[in-house]
C-alpha cells in the first residue's frame, strides 16, 4: 500500500505547544514532528483538542504558550508568510453554498493572487478530474456532501501548498466517495504534500504513514500504525484507540 | 487590487443570487417612500370640537359660523351644558370644547371685554395644541373683525398692536412632505445599508467560511474593503431611487447641487457602512448582530431630527445627537434639497462625517482578527 518513500524533511516541529481559556488547557504542551509527504493522522476523542492544535498549526488560534514552526514559518511571528503555504479544510463546510464550483474556485484563486491563466487551467483540471462537467455551473449548495467535500479539498490544494490540514473532511461522507476521497489524498501526498489530517474512523487511520492519538489535551500515542497495534497489542487501531481513549478523564 | 476585484464579484453574485435582499434595496425604499411622507404628516386635520353655546346672539352666532367654516376644526356638536361637553372629552370624542358664556354679547358690549373658555383633551397632546392653536386663530381673526366695527378707525389706532407676519422660506406652503421625504430617503439608506453591512460578516461565521478566509493570506484591509465596496454601491443604488421617487411621486427637484448631495452622501455610507461592519465583528450570530443594529438604529432615528428637532431637546441629548451619524445625513439633505446650501454650509457635518468614517471603519479594520 505504501509505496511512497518518506522524506526525512521537517516540515512541521512542534515544541510544547499549549492553548489554554480560562482554566482549561485544551492543548497540553504538545510536541511532534511531521515530515515532507507524510500523511499524519491527527486522532483523538471528542474534545481531546485536536482541533485546537490544528487551529494553532494554521495561524488562526495563538498558542499561549510554546513554539511551532510550519512549513518553515514560525507561527507566532510569521503567521502571513505561513498562510501562503497551507491549505485548510475546516469541520465546517468551507465553500459558498450559494456560488458555483467555478465561481468557489475563482474566488479562492482570486484570493492566493493565482494568475487568469493559472485559474482556468486549474478549474479545469479539476473539474476534469472530480468528473464534475455537468456541475461546474451548479450551485455548490446543491451537490452531495461527499462531492462538496472532494470540491473542498482540491479548492484547498489550488495554491499548491506545502502543507494542507484536513479536520474531518470524511464526516457524514458514504464509503465510496471516503474511499475516492482517500485516493485523491494519496495522490496530493505523492506529488510532495504533507497530509495533516483529523479523523474518527479507524479504517483512515490505518492509511495513514504515522498517527498519534490525543487524550485530554496530550499526545499519548505516535508511531505508525502497524507500530501501535503491536505495541497495545491489538488486532486493530480500533482498538488501540479505545484503550487509549478510555483513560481519558475530561467529558466533551 | 485584483484581490478586490475577486472579492467584488463574489459579493455581488451572492447578492443577486439573494432575492430578499433585492427586495430590500429596490422594493423597500420605493414603497417605503411612497407610505411614510403621506402619513408622518404634522398637519392635524379633523379635529373635533364641542362648542358649548349659552349665549345664543348674533355676535356668538357669527363666531360658531366662523369655527364651522373652518376645514381643520370638526363641530361635533352644540350643547347648552358644560358638563355634557365634558362627558363627551372624557370619552375621547372629542379634542376642544369652546364655552360662550351667557350674556357674551352684552357684557362685550357694555365691558368693551369679554371672556371665552377653551378647554383641551391633552390626551393626544399633539392634536390638542395644534387644535387650540387654530382655534386660538379664528378668535383672533373674530375679535379684530370685531373690533375693526365697534369701534371708530381712529381710536382703534390709538391701541397699537404688533402683528406678526410670517413666512415659511424654503418650504413656501409648509407641505410636509418636502421637509419629510429627504429626511426619509436619509434614514432608508442608513438603514438599508447599516443592517446588510453588518449581517454580511457575521453571516459569513455563521457558515464557516470565516475560517476559510481567515486561513488564507488575504489582507484585513483587503477583506473589509471588499464588503464594504459593494455596499456603497448598493447604497448609491437605494440613494438614486430614492431621489427618483421623490421627483416622480412628490415632485421635488434638489435646490443644491444634485452632486454635492451625492458626496456628502458617498461620505456617509463609509461612516455607516463602517458601523456596521464594526458591528458585524464583534458579534458571533446574524441575530446578535441584528438585535445591536436595532437598538443603535432606534436611537439614530428618534435623536436624528427626522421626528423631532434636535434644537428642542436638552443638552444631554443634544450631545447623543451630535454623536448620531443620522443626524448630520438628515440635516445636510434637507439643506441642501429644500435650501439649496452649498459645500460652504455643509462644511462642518461634513468634516464630522469624515471623522465617524475614518474612526469606524479603522476600528472595524482593527478589531477583525484572523487569528484569534
Amino acid at each position: 500500500m505504501d509505496t511512497r518513500a518518506l522524506n526525512n524533511e521537517k516540515v512541521i516541529v512542534v515544541d510544547k505547544l499549549t492553548k489554554r481559556f480560562g482554566d482549561f488547557v485544551a492543548t497540553d504542551a504538545i510536541s511532534f514532528d511531521v515530515y515532507k509527504g507524510e500523511i499524519f493522522g491527527f486522532l483523538g476523542a471528542n474534545g481531546a483538542g485536536k482541533t485546537t492544535a490544528m487551529k494553532m498549526l494554521c495561524g488562526l488560534l495563538t498558542p499561549s504558550s510554546g513554539t511551532a514552526v510550519v512549513a518553515g514559518f514560525d507561527i507566532h511571528k510569521q503567521a502571513q508568510e505561513l498562510k501562503w503555504n497551507i491549505g485548510y479544510m475546516g469541520q465546517k463546510f468551507s465553500l459558498y453554498d450559494d456560488l458555483t464550483i467555478i465561481e468557489n474556485i475563482r474566488y479562492y484563486a482570486g484570493i492566493y493572487n493565482l494568475s487568469n491563466q493559472q485559474i482556468s487551467d486549474k478549474s479545469e483540471g479539476l473539474i476534469t478530474r472530480l468528473g464534475l462537467q455537468k456541475e461546474a455551473k451548479k450551485l455548490v449548495g446543491q451537490l452531495p456532501t461527499g462531492w462538496k467535500q472532494k470540491v473542498a479539498f482540491s479548492v484547498a490544494l489550488l495554491h499548491e501548498p506545502r502543507i494542507v490540514f484536513l479536520d474531518e473532511p470524511t464526516g457524514g461522507v458514504d464509503p465510496i466517495t471516503r474511499r475516492q476521497f482517500w485516493d485523491m489524498i494519496y495522490e496530493s501526498a505523492e506529488k510532495g504534500t504533507t497530509i495533516f489530517i483529523t479523523t474518527h474512523y479507524m479504517d483512515e487511520a490505518e492509511y495513514c504513514d504515522r498517527v498519534s492519538i490525543m487524550v485530554d489535551g496530550k499526545i499519548e500515542a505516535l508511531d505508525k500504525p502497524a507500530e501501535l497495534r503491536r505495541l497495545y497489542e491489538a488486532e486493530s487501531m480500533d482498538e488501540v484507540f479505545y484503550q487509549l481513549a478510555r483513560r481519558a478523564k475530561r467529558s466533551e | 487590487m485584483r484581490t478586490i476585484r475577486f472579492l467584488l464579484v463574489k459579493e455581488f453574485k451572492q447578492i443577486f443570487r439573494n432575492r430578499s435582499i433585492l427586495v430590500m434595496i429596490i422594493g423597500m425604499p420605493v414603497i417605503q417612500l411612497m407610505i411614510l411622507p403621506l402619513a408622518a404628516n404634522y398637519e392635524v386635520k379633523n379635529i373635533n370640537i364641542v362648542i358649548v353655546n349659552q349665549d345664543h346672539s348674533p355676535v356668538s352666532a357669527k363666531l360658531v359660523s366662523k369655527i364651522n367654516a373652518s376645514t381643520y376644526l370638526n363641530v361635533l356638536s352644540h350643547l347648552t351644558s358644560y358638563d355634557q361637553a365634558l362627558k363627551l372629552a372624557e370619552d375621547d370624542k372629542t379634542d376642544l370644547i369652546l364655552q360662550i358664556p351667557p350674556h357674551f354679547e352684552k357684557n362685550l358690549i357694555r365691558d368693551n371685554q369679554q371672556k371665552l373658555f377653551i378647554a383641551v383633551n391633552a390626551i393626544n397632546g399633539m392634536k390638542a395644541g395644534l387644535g387650540y392653536g387654530y382655534l386660538s386663530n379664528i378668535i383672533q381673526m373674530f375679535n379684530e373683525e370685531l373690533r375693526g366695527q365697534m369701534m371708530p378707525r381712529s381710536k382703534f389706532n390709538v391701541a397699537q398692536e404688533i402683528e406678526l407676519e410670517f413666512t415659511s422660506r424654503f418650504n413656501p406652503h409648509q407641505v410636509y412632505y418636502l421637509f419629510m421625504v429627504p429626511g426619509i430617503l436619509a434614514f432608508l439608506v442608513t438603514m438599508i445599508t447599516g443592517f446588510l453591512s453588518a449581517l454580511n460578516i457575521v453571516k459569513e461565521k455563521e457558515m464557516g467560511t470565516i475560517e476559510q478566509i481567515n486561513v488564507t493570506p488575504i489582507k484585513k484591509y483587503h477583506f473589509i474593503l471588499g464588503k464594504l465596496i459593494p455596499f456603497w454601491i448598493i447604497g448609491t443604488v437605494v440613494f438614486t431611487l430614492g431621489l427618483m421617487v421623490s421627483f416622480f411621486v412628490y415632485g421635488i427637484v434638489p435646490a443644491g447641487s444634485i452632486l454635492l448631495l451625492y458626496g456628502f452622501m458617498w461620505v456617509y455610507l463609509l461612516a455607516v457602512l463602517g458601523f456596521g461592519l464594526l458591528v458585524s465583528t464583534y458579534c458571533d450570530k446574524q441575530q446578535q448582530a441584528m438585535l445591536i443594529m436595532f437598538f443603535f438604529m432606534m436611537i439614530f432615528i428618534l435623536m436624528g431630527g427626522l421626528l423631532t428637532s434636535i434644537d428642542g431637546m436638552p443638552y444631554w441629548a443634544k450631545m447623543i445627537a451630535a454623536l448620531n451619524p443620522v443626524s448630520y445625513i438628515i440635516d445636510v439633505v434637507r439643506a441642501v434639497v429644500l435650501k439649496g446650501s452649498g459645500l460652504q454650509d455643509i462644511l462642518p457635518q461634513l468634516g464630522t462625517i469624515i471623522v465617524f468614517a475614518i474612526v469606524l471603519n479603522s476600528w472595524a479594520i482593527y478589531n477583525y482578527k484572523k487569528t484569534n
